[in-house]
């Protein structure tokens, strides 16, 4: 046990390191791509206008009702069958497994996150626009100034749960052939034979990052709802 | 009309393969949520800690890495509790993939329904039970009559949200070799007629359908868990 373990390190020690930096450079690429989708999304969720709400609504019900894993198989086999795609300027990225994982985890993170923003935007106390439009403030600037930042507030403890289920989704690129954390761990496993080993170390260095990211949550969570904590007497 | 060129027999197996597992694995789920709920809430120290290390561990991992990891495992601790019996027969013994996800993906919700469990069963009012014994029921009695009915309400909505996540996980299954879910005769179709969108597609309309059609399911459970209430 102890020895296959020292094996698997020494053998594959980097390429865990490797894999490691790979699943957070995916994770937080993706979350940001994401992140800047998420919001006009989120608007268009709840919007008066038809036209708006109706593609926003049906975006997010696909994305969120079908596995990442066909999302994922769908950009990088699916594109490639139709030769529009295979001719345009965009094919030698969209060839390489790389920017077909980013492309499928940043468009299903925008999903998730435009349903979690856009519940926190309904929910906003209707006095904080009102207050902003008695101030003189246009729509734009309402809802960058006092209606997104509000929501965000209010929606970061789900928004946090999305980004460890996001972290934890991009072990997904392995099975095209990404070697991120779970795909050093399988070529680990394949090389020594020591299955559970491998695949161990991996979850130990899951685990630690998914600590790592929750507290950071809380964090921000302590930093941004500041203000309705009750003073200190 | 063949719309998926002669595959929409296999399609329909598929499919009916995907939510069988799904199925299974929900029924694990539920019963190690309650089985982790009552660890967490029991006044037993081992069992909470127990309870503790099952969550934070799982809910820490992905769930492919999961999947992997207990598919490998779980064959590896048979053999080893069977090689007394097995002693005579060099056979290896294999757990057949359809079981392997069913345990993997129940064994990985589980954990979370303990979490939604622990919530709805603290959020039975403690009268309730009080009440309960107060009239002369038995401590059983007051499990299944009293609490569990009004928990349910509180954990219908969780249960519902960690169902959809469960069912879109049972595409991973043929990530471990399962070949005739519905994910499986996808990828055995685009391997065959090169048309990988077409079958992609399809498998995403499969999954939207599965989920339309729990979530009529899930309304109509909710509304009876209410029942007698507003």
């Amino acid at each position: 046990m102890i020895e296959n373990f020292a094996v698997v390190l020494q053998k594959y020690g980097t390429l865990y390191l490797q894999g490691l930096a790979l699943t957070l450079e995916l994770t937080a690429l993706s979350l940001a791509a994401g992140f800047i989708l998420a919001w006009p999304l989120a608007a268009a969720l709840h919007s008066r206008r038809r036209t708006a709400r109706i593609p926003a609504r049906g975006f997010v019900y696909v994305m969120t009702g079908t596995p990442l894993l066909v999302q994922l198989f769908l950009v990088y086999f699916g594109l490639g069958q139709f030769a529009a795609v295979r001719e345009s300027a965009l094919w030698p990225l969209l060839r390489e497994p790389y920017w077909c994982a980013l492309l499928a985890f940043s468009l299903n993170t925008a999903a998730y996150s435009a349903e979690i923003f856009g519940g926190a935007l309904k929910n906003a106390p209707p006095g904080e626009a009102e207050a902003a439009k008695s101030f003189g403030m246009g729509g734009m600037q309402i809802f960058t100034r006092i209606a997104a930042p509000s929501a965000f507030r209010r929606a970061l403890p789900a928004y946090g749960n999305e980004m460890i289920f996001l972290m934890h989704g991009t072990s997904l690129a392995s099975v095209v052939t990404i070697l991120d954390l779970t795909g050093a761990a399988r070529v680990a496993a394949r090389g020594t034979f020591a299955f559970g080993e491998s695949y161990f170390v991996a979850v130990a260095l899951y685990m630690a990052t998914t600590a790592l990211l929750a507290a950071a949550v809380k964090l921000a969570e302590r930093r941004m709802l500041a203000h309705l904590r009750p003073a200190a007497v | 009309m063949q719309p998926l060129l002669g595959y929409e027999a296999r399609f329909a197996a598929g499919l009916a393969i995907t939510a069988a597992v799904a199925l299974c694995a929900l029924a694990l789920a539920l019963s190690l949520g309650l089985a982790g709920a009552g660890a967490k809430l029991s006044p037993n120290r081992w069992a909470r800690v127990a309870a503790e290390v099952y969550t934070t561990a799982v809910r820490g991992i992905p769930e492919l890495l999961f999947i992997l990891l207990f598919y490998h495992e779980a064959q590896k601790l048979l053999n080893f509790v069977l090689s007394d019996a097995a002693a005579q027969s060099t056979e290896v013994l294999q757990i057949p993939p359809f079981w392997a996800g069913v345990l993997g993906i129940g064994f990985f919700y589980g954990a979370y329904m303990t979490e939604t469990f622990r919530g709805a069963f603290l959020a039975v009012p403690r009268g309730q039970s009080e009440a309960g014994l107060a009239v002369g029921l038995s401590r059983r009695t007051v499990f299944w009559r009293v609490i569990f009915p009004q928990m349910l309400r509180h954990a219908l909505p969780g249960i519902r949200n960690n169902w959809l996540v469960l069912l879109k996980a049972t595409a991973l299954v043929s990530v471990i070799g399962l070949s005739d879910d519905m994910m499986a005769v996808a990828n055995q179709a685009k391997a065959k007629t090169q048309l990988p969108f077409l079958f992609y597609c399809a498998a995403a309309a499969g999954y939207l359908f599965l989920t339309a059609i729990s979530g009529a399911a899930f309304n109509r459970l909710e509304k009876y868990a209410r029942r007698g209430i507003a």
